[in-house]
């Protein structure tokens, strides 16, 4: 029950990270970025390498963030420049990611890591944590990145180029008002926020010790489905929206936690993910119209 | 100065709905000026200032702003010297930021967006005296998200922020017709006060007939994308309401509605 206790926390936090990424893009952009699908093995992919070759893990970890960004980038350049539609911007782009992560790493669907460093298996950590605290050194590692992650967000938000990334989603004639590139600041939104979605590929790709291709199929799902929850549960402005983001990203991974041990096989994560994901979208429609009549 | 020369516009081009608004339209506004423009719907008054913000393209002629050629120009580039406030006070604003962001955003306008924080905590007091002069209350509720506040309260401090950086041309599209007449009448007090105050150049298109007679030192009549009416200083002074909606009826006879 523990060891369950401890996993939920795990993947909530890593997938917070994610969550994160897509709260910029859903919430804020109001852009329905599926490129994330791809950019989350992207920064697997980039980390296997860099594990592989017995180089640093945070490394790997700053890598995947400069590789997810580019990434967004794309689609955004895609979106802003060719002037195709927001959501084929993020299909293409997935699409197409979908073929560079496999030659990044070789042209293997699996990749095992089991013999190499990570984050959370180094000379320095494995030194610092005590014996006692072993089982919980994965989730406090993560938990220290999510953190670390959800802080720089929260700062960059309040500074004038957050405000503007926030003026463009809200308004973006206002932008247009301010002599600014409406078109600009969205590519640097997608940028960020696929930066964080790569973060949080690479210390799943970490954690759980080897790379598959397929591990970013659904990431959207479960990133706008931890948006609406935290979103949701935490109305108005008792606490931050980030931090209801992440809290709603642990809901989440609860929710799908239980599912399993209610003895549903695991073959069937993404029915699972899926179905929970139409349930919480239907509740808080259900809301809004409470609220509205 | 703003210099329309030659402006050719067309909407719907290559489909048996093309329409042809503006033909050899040319017009001067001279630093100073505060232009009232009014007109019947479709007669091309916001196609005009379209075309000065850039936010439309023509399919001829050439848009000179203090001598220099803009027609190519970006509307965010433009925007650097033009304000323009709206008929929907929700374009003006961002709703779900708070007043004190709203303002802080403004302020910047023409410096980088960098990485420094957003509000700078020295010029707050500044925004609230700024606020307090609007005499709506608002210096009070700096924190509220500009989205909780009336649709006059929002123009208030849509054109406040306009304003606030400077701006050579100020452009009102209709910016007081969603208002109840009270605060049409506060907003388009203010708008004077300021335009007064930092000696912009201005140009108004409003359907009330009043505003266009009573303020600004110029008058123009759009129909069918010609300046039927341009009237300056005593001209301008002379004409009232009615004279105005004789106008208009004389339009309405001749084209039949």
């Amino acid at each position: 029950m523990e060891q369950l206790i401890i996993s939920t926390f795990e993947q909530g936090f890593i997938y917070a990270i994610m969550a994160l990424g897509v709260y910029i893009t859903y919430k804020i952009l109001d852009f329905p970025d599926l490129s994330v699908d791809s950019t989350f093995p992207l920064g697997a992919a980039i980390t296997t390498v860099i594990l592989s070759k017995g180089m640093n893990p945070l490394l790997a970890l700053a890598a995947s963030v400069a590789a997810g960004a580019a990434a967004g980038t794309v689609t955004g350049l895609i979106h802003v420049k060719c002037k195709v539609r927001d959501l084929l911007s993020g299909i293409i782009v997935m699409t197409g990611l979908y073929t560079l992560n496999l030659r990044i790493v070789g042209g293997t669907a699996n990749v095992p890591l089991f013999n190499y460093k990570s984050v959370f298996n180094n000379d320095f950590v494995n030194a610092l944590f005590p014996e006692a605290l072993r089982p919980y050194k994965t989730v406090i590692i993560i938990f220290v990145i999510m953190l670390i992650a959800k802080i720089l967000l929260d700062l960059y938000l309040k500074t004038k180029s957050g405000y503007l990334l926030r003026a463009v989603g809200d308004n973006p004639t206002i932008v247009t008002s301010l002599a600014k590139d409406s078109g600009f600041v969205k590519i640097v939104g997608l940028a960020i926020s696929n930066g964080l979605v790569a973060l949080a590929g690479s210390v799943m790709c970490q954690q759980q010790r080897f790379f598959e291709i397929s591990m970013g199929t659904g990431t959207i799902v479960i990133g706008l489905a931890s948006v609406i929850i935290g979103t949701n549960v935490f109305k108005g402005n008792l606490i931050k929206a980030t931090t209801a983001v992440v809290i709603g990203s642990v809901i989440y991974k609860a929710c799908v936690a239980i599912a399993i041990e209610l003895g549903m096989p695991a073959t069937d994560l993404k029915m699972i993910t899926a179905v929970l994901f139409l349930i919480i979208l239907l509740i808080s429609m259900d809301r809004k119209k409470k609220v509205k009549s | 100065m703003i210099e329309l020369q030659h402006i050719d516009k067309y909407y719907n081009i290559g489909t048996v709905n093309e329409v042809c608004l503006f033909k050899d339209f040319n017009l001067t506004i001279h630093d100073g000026d505060f232009i009232s423009v009014i007109g019947s719907n479709g007669s091309g008054k916001t196609s005009l200032l379209n075309l000065i913000c850039g936010s439309l393209g023509a399919e001829a002629g050439k848009i000179i702003l203090n001598g220099e050629d803009i027609t190519r120009q970006k509307e965010y580039v433009r925007q650097r010297k033009i304000g323009r406030v709206y008929q929907d006070p929700a374009m003006g604003t961002c709703p779900s930021m708070t007043i004190l962001e709203n303002m802080s955003l403004a302020d910047n306008k023409g410096k980088p967006f960098g990485l420094g924080f957003g509000t700078n905590r020295k010029r707050v007091s500044y925004y609230r005296e700024l606020l307090s002069q609007l005499g709506l209350g608002l210096e009070d509720m700096m924190g509220s998200k500009v989205g909780s506040l009336s649709g006059g309260q929002r123009q208030a401090i849509a054109l406040l922020m306009i304003t606030m950086t400077p701006i050579e041309f100020l452009i009102l599209d209709e910016h007081t017709a969603a208002l109840d007449p009270k605060t049409a009448e506060l907003i388009m007090k203010l708008t004077d006060k300021v335009v007064r105050e930092k000696k912009l150049t201005t140009i108004m298109v409003t359907h009330n007939l009043r505003y266009a007679v009573e303020y600004g030192n110029r008058l123009i009549m759009m129909h069918q994308g010609e300046a039927i009416v341009d009237k300056a200083g005593e001209d301008k002074d002379n004409l009232d309401v009615d004279d105005l909606l004789d106008r208009f009826n004389q339009i309405s006879i001749e084209t039949g509605n």
